[in-house]
């Protein structure tokens, strides 16, 4: 194995120093390291050295659609991003409700090598909503599945969820709930409000995903087990879980980059790049999901990655499928909406991004502190240029980025997945 | 005005305030449509098979004021209208869409009738030529007339006038500016060179 | 104007436009010969995804009159109810050269999607999207308003029934709004947007309290299967709170007009004889579409799309 000197760079974006990567691990941080004779150097001045990302939240599409992404291209995507773990849902077709689609993905995942697979096992039959999936069947699967998710659809059957709650702590699960009360958006399309009135598009309310998640809260705070809220995008969502955890519930939270900086006036072009679930909210959700984030109410970002074939997104809004890529242009997103705006440090970008969704997922290998004798996940981001988002040069399969067009700051120069580059100079090495 | 007379009229639209001189004033203006008026009845023996029709803008006051001398000799009205050509010219397809002007024929309509056609300045023809498709659509007049104020020649199309308030010969480079009381305020015709930002005449 | 896709497209002076070019176009549909050669040579494609013989014949009639050769393109029988996608059929409308194409569909937003998405260059006239606009739709009935109210500046005008689903009240409250009228819009809370705040009107939920205050009343369709969904308890109690009968219609001031976009649903939301009466301008509204869609087509289509507006 090739072992990396890497100098210079701002270790979580606090003092330069070199790193030096050997046998996958970080052998040492400061300066005038001892590198091998044959270690190649990387000049990363001005570069801020991040611990691999880790996303809870990726649509790798496979099983089922491939035209829209595969776990080889989507981990592909994930290491362009800075992600070397990725967590993959389990709407699948057939949807990961068993040991064996589970395991077949991980097994992908490994074999592709971009980043680690963990794969989110359904918590229901066929997601459907009305039997348990063998949850403990999958979490004693070679893919030791320990996050469970319906997403896409709600748990919305209050007995039911907390049934799930109650069953995964047997081994120590969670249950990373997709917040909508189906009742409540029938046929939605955006984000109800002023707006949706003048559009004619069906409205998604905020009390949807607000009830559902103060429900959770409850009924997890009756069993004592793990919630995760999925997505959250709303101000309410974002008093609840504050205020829950005030009280010392267990809860933990996900936004997307995309509700931490659009906003739903895109839906007025009717441009079907923009319809999502959630959906885009107002700038008031927007500055509220900023400060949760911020404060730790929101625990984590997590892309909602959702690659489309173009032809589900090149048609008129009510037929178009929900779901925006994420994962190469989340990192930029972040730093515009967060860091750039000083409502977080680098250090807090690594702990949202890595430290805790690897905490939550129960990712071991990832989300460590780069420190001597950890496993070498490392990303290398230069957060002085700024590009012009351009779908075609996406290395996902799907091209359905809102950021399209939009000029982001930032730029992945160099992912470690254990210690091998996968992305080098901004380029996949292979 | 409608943009209509704009792209048939441009010299209309806009008071050449350099360099052009009146070359009939109000009483030229005068006299000339009480000629006309006389000349109509005379050809026509009479007043009683005349239907008069303005083109939009200028030419519907126009024939008013042709309506009423003929009104102060023969002591009879004539049935006065106007008609829009807008949607007849032949270069309906080329230009920005216009607004249309009103369209108003008298009650009694123009079958069998002689329709006198009036219109302010008699330059390619053109608008005269839709004017004739446009009449097609409405009835079938005994004879179309045709008269105008000022005739300043270059034709494209083979139409001539019946009646002439003025010959006056132009450069192509010159631009006729009819003000008439019910739109500018005044009567006159004024000459004057063409704006040079190359509006079509 | 390239496209009509919503009332709010339009300005006052375009609005008065479009109405004084249909009041033209009116006259001119008592001529023994009802063509006009505007849209000679000019292919109009009435591309309907729903059912709406009333509009597509409206827009058929007109095109027609202006001498426009007219492509009907239905939903029914045709490749589109066999899942043709609107970009293969806005493509293959390119290939055939359409001028003008006027959408119907079911999804808000398809016609701005025809438009804008570079698939064709014709203009496109939104005949109705979803529960968004239909813009010529508001333009006939402020055409029919103005014929009998003359300038619709105060006029005070409510829009009663269905607002949360009519793409008939949207373009309505937009356009008239522009003309300087007053618009209420009254129907129960469950039947308006949650949040009115970006629509120029006043709105109400008692009908009784706006009726003596009214110039116009427009009634909106109601489907009976809402109450399906608990937009309403019954259709009889619908009709006790916001259906317009004779004592109703009485409370109007002398002068005021009812206007219904059709087609009624008699003792719903209208009674018979309101329908039938002398203030009852509904047959008028369906004569003023030919008109108001003559206006719009040949605004739109009689012109060269490349040239700009002249400056002179």
């Amino acid at each position: 194995m090739t072992a990396y000197l890497i100098t210079g760079a701002r270790i979580v974006g606090g003092d330069q120093a070199d790193l030096l990567i050997d046998n996958g691990e970080i052998v040492a941080i400061g300066s005038g390291l001892d590198a091998p004779a044959d270690a190649q150097t990387i000049d990363a001045h001005g570069l801020v050295a991040l611990p691999g990302l880790v996303d809870l939240h990726t649509h790798l599409r496979e099983p089922g659609r491939e035209d829209a992404e595969t776990v080889f291209t989507g981990t592909r995507a994930a290491a362009k991003g800075g992600f070397t773990a990725v967590f993959a849902m389990a709407n699948t077709d057939p949807v990961a409700d068993t040991a064996g689609v589970v395991e077949q993905v991980w097994r992908l995942g490994r074999d592709a090598g971009y980043a680690d697979v963990y794969p989110i096992g359904a918590v229901t039959v066929g997601r459907k909503g009305t039997q348990l999936a063998e949850l403990g069947a999958m979490a004693d699967s070679a893919a030791r599945v320990r996050v469970f998710s319906d997403d896409g659809d709600c748990v919305w059957d209050a007995a039911l969820m907390r049934r799930a709650l109650e069953y995964v702590k047997a081994f120590n699960g969670v249950i990373a709930q997709h917040a909508q009360e189906p009742r409540l958006t029938q046929g939605a399309q955006m984000n109800e409000g002023a707006l949706s009135g003048v559009l004619g598009l069906t409205g998604w309310p905020s009390v949807a995903e607000e009830a559902i998640i103060a429900r959770d809260i409850l009924l997890n705070a009756h069993v004592g087990s793990k919630l995760h809220v999925c997505h959250l995008s709303t101000k309410g969502s974002v008093e609840i879980v504050r205020a829950a955890k005030r009280r010392g519930l267990e809860v933990t939270a996900e936004v997307t980059p995309h509700h931490l900086l659009l906003t739903e006036e895109l839906a007025a072009s009717y441009n079907p790049v923009y319809k999502v679930n959630p959906p885009l909210r107002t700038k008031e959700d927007v500055e509220a999901v900023r400060e949760g984030l911020a404060d730790g109410t929101i625990d984590i970002v997590a892309t909602d990655h959702a690659p489309h074939p173009v032809e589900d997104k090149d048609c008129e809004w009510s037929a178009a499928a929900f779901g925006m890529t994420g994962l190469e242009t989340a990192l930029s997103v972040v730093q515009q909406a967060m860091i750039d705006t000083k409502l977080l440090t680098w250090a807090d970008v690594a702990d949202r991004m890595s430290y805790r969704p690897a905490a939550i997922g129960q990712a071991a290998e990832h989300g460590r502190p780069l420190e001597a004798g950890a496993p070498a996940n490392v990303v290398l981001y230069d957060p002085r240029v700024e590009r012009t988002v351009v779908p075609d040069e996406s290395v996902s399969l799907s091209r359905n980025t809102p950021f399209d067009g939009m000029t982001l700051p930032g730029k992945v120069v160099a992912t470690f997945l254990r210690g091998t580059p996968t992305v080098l100079d901004g380029e996949l090495t292979r | 005005m409608s943009p209509a007379q704009r792209a048939e009229h441009p010299e209309i639209s806009q008071p050449p305030k350099r360099s052009s001189r009146e070359v009939l004033d109000a009483s030229d203006i005068s006299r000339a449509l009480t000629r006309i008026a006389h000349e109509i009845l005379e050809r026509n023996r009479g007043a009683d098979p005349v239907v008069l029709l303005g083109i939009p803008s200028r030419g519907v006051p126009l024939a008013q004021r042709v309506s009423a001398r003929i009104q102060a000799v023969e002591g009879q009205s004539v049935p006065t209208g106007s008609l829009d050509v807008t949607m007849y010219r032949d270069d309906i397809g080329l230009k920005p869409p216009r607004g249309l002007e009103h369209t108003d024929i008298p009650a009694d309509g123009i079958d069998g009738k002689v329709v006198v056609l009036v219109d302010d300045v008699l330059f390619s023809g053109r608008t005269i030529r839709a004017a004739l498709d446009a009449l097609g659509d409405i009835g079938r007049p005994r004879a179309v007339q045709l008269a105008v104020l000022v005739d300043r020649g270059h034709r494209e199309l083979p139409i001539r006038a019946d009646y002439v308030g003025k010959n006056l010969p132009t450069s192509l480079v010159e631009r006729v500016t009819v003000h008439l009381t019910e739109f500018d305020g005044e009567d006159a015709v004024l000459i004057a060179d063409k704006a040079p930002t190359g509006v079509k005449a | 104007m390239k496209h009509l896709l919503s009332a709010a497209d339009l300005s006052r002076d375009e609005a008065q436009l479009i109405l004084d070019t249909a009041e033209e176009m009116r006259s001119l549909a008592d001529r023994p010969i009802k063509k006009l050669p505007a849209l000679r040579g000019r292919t109009v494609v009435n591309l309907f995804f729903e059912d709406s013989t009333r509009t597509r014949i409206s827009f058929e009639a007109a095109a027609k009159r202006l001498s426009a050769d007219v492509i009907n393109f239905s939903a029914k029988g045709s490749s589109l109810s066999k899942g043709e996608s609107l970009k293969d059929t806005a493509l293959t409308l390119q290939a055939m050269g359409a001028d003008g194409v006027v959408c119907r569909h079911g999804s808000s937003g398809a016609p701005h999607l025809l438009a804008k998405s570079g698939w064709m260059t014709g203009s496109v006239v939104n005949a109705g999207d979803g529960t968004h606009e239909h813009p010529t739709q508001a333009l006939l009935d402020a055409f029919t308003m103005r014929r009998h109210l003359g300038s619709l500046e105060g006029r005070r005008i409510t829009i009663v029934g269905d607002v949360l689903h009519s793409r008939v009240a949207r373009s309505n409250v937009l356009l008239l709004s522009t003309l300087g009228a007053e618009v209420t819009v009254v129907a129960p809370p469950t039947l308006v947007p949650v949040d009115m705040s970006r629509w120029p009107c006043a709105t109400s939920y008692d009908f009784d309290a706006v009726l003596p205050k009214s110039d116009a009343v427009m009634m909106l369709r109601v489907q009976r299967e809402r109450m399906n969904d608990a937009f309403f308890p019954s259709a009889r109690e619908y009709t006790r709170r916001y259906g317009l009968d004779k004592n109703r219609m009485a409370q109007l001031p002398d002068e005021a007009i009812v206007l219904h976009p059709g087609p009624m649903n008699r003792g719903m939301e209208i009674s018979a004889e309101v329908a039938d009466s002398t203030r009852s301008v509904i047959v008028e509204q369906v004569t003023n579409g030919v008109a108001i869609r003559m206006a719009v087509l040949y605004l739109l289509l009689s012109g060269s799309n490349e040239t700009e507006e002249q400056t002179a």
